[in-house]
C-alpha cells in the first residue's frame, strides 16, 4: 500500500513533538533524532497496523517510548551503569539539545527515574490525557498519576521551588519561571 | 494569600502555584524544541520511504 497523503501529513505532523519528547527523554539532541527515525520506520513499516480514525500521534508516541525503554535497558547493560554513570553521560554530553536558560531545568528532568520523567512530559507537556498517557506507557491511570505527582514533587525539590514567592534557581530559570515562557 | 503562604502543603504534596510554575517551565522547556518544526532529515525520509512504497507495489 502507499501512505495516503493524510497519513503522510499526520506523521509529519507530530515530528516536531515527537522530537520534544525523544529530547526530553534522552536529553540529547543527537539520540533523539535517531529515535525519531526509527520510529518514524517502524510506523511506516508497520503502517497497515494502524487503524484511521485513531490518534496517529499516539500511535507514534507509544512506539518511540518502546523504542527508548528497549534502548536505554540495553545501553544500562552494556555499559554497567552501577553507578550511576550512563546518567551522567546524558547530562553532559557536548550534543545536548538545550539552551543556557533551560539547563537547570533539564538537569534535573534527567534526574528522574525514566517511568516518571516520560509520564510528566506526556501530561504536562505533549498534551495527552491520563488515559492516553496510560495506554502509551502500558499502565493503568492511577499508576500514571502516580507517577506525575512524584515526579512533580521531585522536581521542586531539584529545583528548590517551595512557593511563589520563595524558589532558589538560578536567575535565568527565575526569568522563565516568571516571565512564563521564554526569557 | 492562602495558597501562597501553604507553600508545599505537607509531604509529597505540590500548592497550586507550585504545580503552575513548575507546568509552565516543562512546557516552555518543551515549546523550545517543537518550535523548530519538521528538519528537512524527516521530509525527505517520509518522502523517500513515500516513494518507495510506490514502487513496490508497482
Amino acid at each position: 500500500m502507499t501512505l495516503t497523503p493524510s497519513v503522510r501529513e499526520a506523521m509529519l505532523a507530530a515530528v516536531p513533538s515527537l522530537r520534544a519528547f525523544a529530547i526530553s527523554l534522552s536529553g540529547n539532541v543527537d539520540r533523539a533524532d535517531d529515535l525519531v527515525q526509527e520510529t518514524l520506520l517502524r510506523a511506516m513499516a508497520n503502517i497497515d497496523s494502524f487503524q484511521a480514525g485513531t490518534n496517529m500521534s499516539a500511535w507514534l508516541f507509544t512506539i518511540l517510548r518502546n523504542l527508548f525503554r528497549s534502548e536505554y535497558r540495553k545501553r544500562r547493560r552494556e555499559v554497567e551503569d552501577a553507578d550511576g554513570s550512563y546518567a551522567e553521560t546524558l547530562k553532559s554530553h557536548p550534543e545536548q539539545h538545550s539552551r543556557v536558560e533551560f539547563e537547570e531545568f533539564r538537569v534535573a528532568l534527567s534526574k528522574l527515574p525514566p517511568d516518571q520523567r516520560e509520564a510528566l512530559i506526556l501530561v504536562g507537556a505533549s498534551g495527552f490525557s491520563y488515559e492516553e498517557a496510560a495506554s502509551i506507557c502500558d499502565c493503568a491511570v492511577g499508576t500514571i498519576k502516580s507517577r506525575v505527582n512524584r515526579a512533580r514533587v521531585r522536581l521542586a525539590e531539584l529545583l528548590s521551588i517551595d512557593s511563589v514567592d520563595e524558589f532558589g534557581p538560578d536567575e535565568p530559570t527565575r526569568a522563565i519561571l516568571t516571565a512564563g515562557g521564554r526569557g | 494569600m492562602q495558597i501562597e503562604t501553604q507553600g508545599r502543603k505537607a509531604r509529597g504534596r505540590l500548592s497550586r502555584d507550585v504545580m503552575a510554575k513548575l507546568g509552565k517551565t516543562l512546557e516552555a522547556y518543551y515549546d523550545d524544541v517543537r518550535k523548530e518544526g519538521v528538519p528537512d532529515r524527516f521530509k525527505n525520509l517520509l518522502k523517500q520511504l513515500d516513494e518507495r512504497k510506490d514502487k513496490d507495489t508497482g
